[in-house]
């Protein structure tokens, strides 16, 4: 009726602008260019709107690929150590109290300038090793007890400036004042460089170390395992539920109002804000529960609720998608229902539910909103061993990253990205596999 | 007993339930040939013996932990006089101070009263836990045993067990089901229960039509100043300029996307360029509030400098462009699924008379279309109006009442963070402040969300 009214219309307009010189054939073909143009400058209209977003996307992946790879490197300076000054061993063993490491470390760096020795300027040359050298020096010594009273090449992480600054993020035509690296470093690092004694190495600490204020430290382990311990509480608590809840609506629910109140409400918590579950959770789990705040536990259960609605729409759909035949075969041999659902439609369906839950999955490690309401913003330095400690997330550590002044954070926050979004990629290619391989037609 | 060890032990204890449940239906008839005159086999005795032992100690495990935080504590505040007489925001800074010293051993603030008696409340209520968790496994195992020596009483040839077993399952999977219903409720609750306490101490008209929003109080009462504003009206038009600024970047954006590729597109171009358009929907938020607080704000900011413009470094600009350009893959697929709903016969007529494709697509499918499109948009509004992390990182603080999109907004969801992150007494009007903006963004957002779902369902069965 639509279009007939539309057609109506149209030819009305046409009849009445007639013009009585020209036959409707030659209207037409004279108006015919004109509509052509319009024509090809809508359909460039469409595949210019549709080249913004991936446009976009260049850009994006870009910008966080090309800030973001130098953090997987980090400059490490080679000196020559001193173990034979500086160090106290009680019962064959370096006791890490007495012990001076600074001073060794200092030591070697004085030895390796000989020429700087104002006060200023040694303080200025300390800088340039990281603080976390001296656990590296620990570290060392427990690993090789021997090398005591010896004189060793061991390289260690420069500060976070240098490490700037050899990967040419500082300008070094910016006047001194403005610069967070002094004159007299950067010719030290200069020379160092020439002589090869600065060198990138892989920058492990990234993978191995939680949150950090250096830096060089800093690291994003913290965060991952509580981004993982998270996801397995999320799955173990939504994914039977999710699959539980599928099945009765799709297969014994009756068709009354409880029933509809059931799909209503599972088709607008889908489209809930995520904070609002933040506010669930803060009030529910936190205060009434008594759950510790910022653990995972908390946690993966707003997460698994946030994503509850995802696993319930997507194993309806599974379900669905088989051939009712199927089941009244079984049906017709003398199955009872609950043995249909048992042995015929849960693992005919199982693939496409399992692809639902990695597709819910992803959506929750990289959710980070409600996470900030229960508390999983904190600084987080030690790494989380069970689902009750204090714990970060991976996102809420990219959001603490990017809040961080210092131009190496934000390098280390495009590689949070990097690595947030190379997970995000293998769990929805697993999901796109699985979907393939198991995919039947009927 | 550990919570973790509890469950293991009652584990193990359903699975010995299971072989002895089908041993015994297996010995109740008279040999292995007349296994047959079972009414259920023999499985399904250990199953329902299972589910017997297993599912009312979760039953009691789960109530418990409910009301465990809220006994202890009463039990607790009960022992010191001095503290009972307090207020109720003073018991709770004291349970807080409690728990923290226990869990974390974070407390060591000087200063705060009552040093000693939160040193002898941690000890109170360690050993209160204790207890808590004895009876609770007590208790959780004699129930367990009790089903087992139930059902294993019963069990005979004629036994239904499978009905049995099967019942339980059907209520074990409604069960399920109504957990998005207490979901729904929990929310409800909980927002609902904390806007009320916070609408006790602010006027609901002066949240609602007041203009000035510094939600900072008075830490003591003797303080000078700063009691507090909650006037709600910056953050709205905030949000709002946020919205249409997300919406006029992806309406157009999104729905024209939505066109070339379900009209003029090759099959070959759309199956690479719809999943690329995709990851566009999988990228997380906190990505794109890092993309546009660091690459497009100080972008911006550098070419309003160029053309003379003021760009504040935190501008509405920047956070709803990336928030539009999040939402181009949801306008795009509702517009899609809209576009395809309408009836192939009235664009192929609209065809047979002549029309060009941009004239069949402008006067018959986007008018037919328009219902379903709209209810498109209005979900994406909705999916703007809640999202959180673009803002955060990239909308800025300040609750200026402007309609300058150069300049800086906060939004609700903003100003819910700021209230929440951090620590502090959950009582203060400025939490509370945090449930009522959440009560809010739960009304509307529920709002629009059931009139676009209404609409697109309701046009799509038109044309069905």
């Amino acid at each position: 009726m639509f279009l007939g009214y539309i057609l109506l219309e149209n030819t009305e307009n046409n009849m009445s602008k007639k013009n009585l010189s020209l036959s409707t054939q030659q209207k037409v073909r004279k108006s015919l260019s004109s509509r052509y143009k319009k024509e090809t400058l809508f359909q460039y209209f469409g595949l210019s709107s549709l080249s913004v977003g991936i446009i976009f996307l260049v850009i994006f992946f870009y910008s966080v690929l090309s800030q973001g790879f130098s953090a997987f490197t980090q400059t490490y300076i080679s000196l020559k150590v001193d173990f034979s000054d500086n160090l106290v061993v009680k019962n064959n063993k370096i006791d890490s109290i007495d012990s001076n490491f600074d001073a060794i470390i200092r030591s070697a760096l004085r030895e390796r300038f000989p020429e700087v020795n104002n006060r200023r300027d040694r303080r200025e040359l300390y800088k340039l090793i990281s603080i976390g050298a001296v656990y590296q020096l620990i570290d060392h010594l427990d690993m090789s007890p021997g090398d005591v009273g010896s004189r060793e090449i061991l390289s260690f992480p420069t500060s976070s400036d240098v490490d700037m600054y050899v990967k040419g993020n500082i300008d070094r035509k910016l006047d001194e004042s403005k610069r967070t690296i002094s004159n007299n470093q950067m010719m030290w690092i200069d020379e160092l460089v020439e002589k090869g004694e600065i060198k990138m190495k892989f920058n492990s600490a990234l993978f191995s170390n939680g949150d950090s204020r250096e830096p060089e430290l800093a690291g994003i382990y913290s965060a991952l395992k509580g981004s993982f311990l998270m996801l397995f509480i999320t799955l173990i608590v939504s994914f039977p539920v999710g699959i539980a809840a599928a099945i009765y609506l799709e297969e014994f629910a009756p068709k009354n109002k409880i029933s509809d109140l059931i799909e209503v409400n599972i088709n607008n918590l889908a489209a809930v804000p995520s904070i609002v579950f933040g506010l669930l959770g803060l009030a529910v789990f936190i205060n009434w529960f008594g759950i510790p705040r910022s653990s995972p536990l908390v946690g993966g259960l707003v997460l698994s609720l946030l994503t509850l609605p995802v696993i319930i729409i997507s194993s309806r759909a599974a379900i669905t998608a088989i051939p009712p035949s199927i089941k009244e075969a079984a049906l017709g041999v003398g199955a009872s229902h609950m043995q249909v659902v048992a042995h015929h439609i849960l693992p005919l369906a199982f693939p496409g539910m399992l692809t639902g839950a990695i597709i819910g999955m992803s959506r929750a490690l990289g959710e980070s909103a409600p996470l900030l309401m229960i508390g999983m913003v904190a600084f987080i330095v030690d790494i989380p061993s069970v689902i009750t400690d204090p714990s970060s997330a991976l996102p809420v550590q990219i959001y603490l990253w990017a809040d961080s002044p210092e131009r190496a954070f934000a390098e280390r926050t495009s590689a949070a990205i990097i690595i947030l979004l190379g997970f995000l990629l293998t769990m929805n290619l697993l999901a796109i596999y699985l979907r393939k391989k198991f995919e039947r037609k009927w | 007993m550990k919570l973790e060890t509890l469950f293991l032990f009652l584990i193990a204890l359903s699975i010995i339930s299971y072989y002895i449940a089908m041993r015994r239906a297996i010995m109740s008839v008279d040999s292995q040939q007349s296994i047959s005159k079972l009414h259920s086999m023999p499985t399904y005795h250990g199953y329902y013996a299972v589910i017997c032992s297993f599912v009312p100690p979760m039953i009691i495990i789960f109530l418990w932990l409910v009301f465990e935080q809220r006994v202890i504590s009463t039990l607790l505040i009960s022992n010191f006089s001095n503290i009972k007489v307090l207020s109720q925001g003073e018991i709770n800074l004291f349970l807080t101070n409690v728990q923290n010293t226990l869990y974390s051993n974070l407390f060591s603030q000087d200063g705060t009263r009552f040093q000693s008696e939160i040193q002898q409340a941690t000890i109170i209520l360690k050993s209160y836990q204790s207890i808590s968790r004895i009876i609770l496994s007590v208790f959780a195992i004699a129930v367990s045993i009790i089903g087992i020596i139930t059902v294993h009483r019963k069990i005979n040839q004629n036994y239904r067990a499978r009905n049995k077993f099967e019942n339980a399952v059907s209520k074990l999977l409604m069960t399920s089901s109504l957990v998005a219903i207490f979901t729904t409720i929990g929310i409800v609750l909980s927002v609902l229960f904390e806007s009320f306490r916070f609408f006790n101490e602010v006027s609901f008209w002066d949240f609602i039509f007041g203009t000035e929003w510094s939600p900072q109080t008075a830490l003591r009462d003797d303080q000078v100043g700063s009691s507090g504003s909650f006037g709600i009206l910056p953050l709205f038009v905030g949000t709002i300029l946020i919205t249409i600024i997300a919406m006029l970047v992806a309406g157009p954006i999104g729905l024209m996307t939505a066109i070339y590729l379900g009209q003029y597109a090759s099959p070959r171009f759309r199956n690479i360029a719809k999943p690329l358009l995709e990851v566009l929907a999988g990228i997380p938020t906190v990505v794109y509030g890092f993309f546009a607080a660091l690459t497009l704000a100080p972008f911006l900011r550098t070419w309003g400098e160029s053309v003379g413009l003021n760009v504040a470094s935190e501008s509405a600009l920047a956070a709803g462009m990336v928030m539009g350009i999040m939402i181009i893959p949801l306008i795009s697929s509702l517009s899609d699924d809209a576009i395809n709903a309408v009836p192939i016969a009235m664009s192929e007529g609209a065809l047979g008379l002549g029309s060009t494709e941009s004239e069949v697509i402008k006067k018959v499918v986007l008018p037919a279309a328009l219902p379903g499109i709209v209810g498109g948009f209005l979900l994406a509004i909705s999916r703007a109006i809640g999202e959180t992390m673009i803002v955060v990182m990239a909308a800025g603080l300040s609750a200026n009442l402007t309609v300058n999109p150069l300049e800086a907004v906060t939004t609700v969801t903003v100003q819910i963070v700021t209230l929440l992150v951090g620590d502090q007494e959950f009582d203060s009007a400025k939490t509370l402040a945090a449930f009522a903006l959440g009560l809010v963004l739960f009304i509307v957002t529920l709002g629009l969300n059931v009139f676009g779902l209404y609409i697109v369902r309701k046009y799509r069965e038109q044309y069905e």
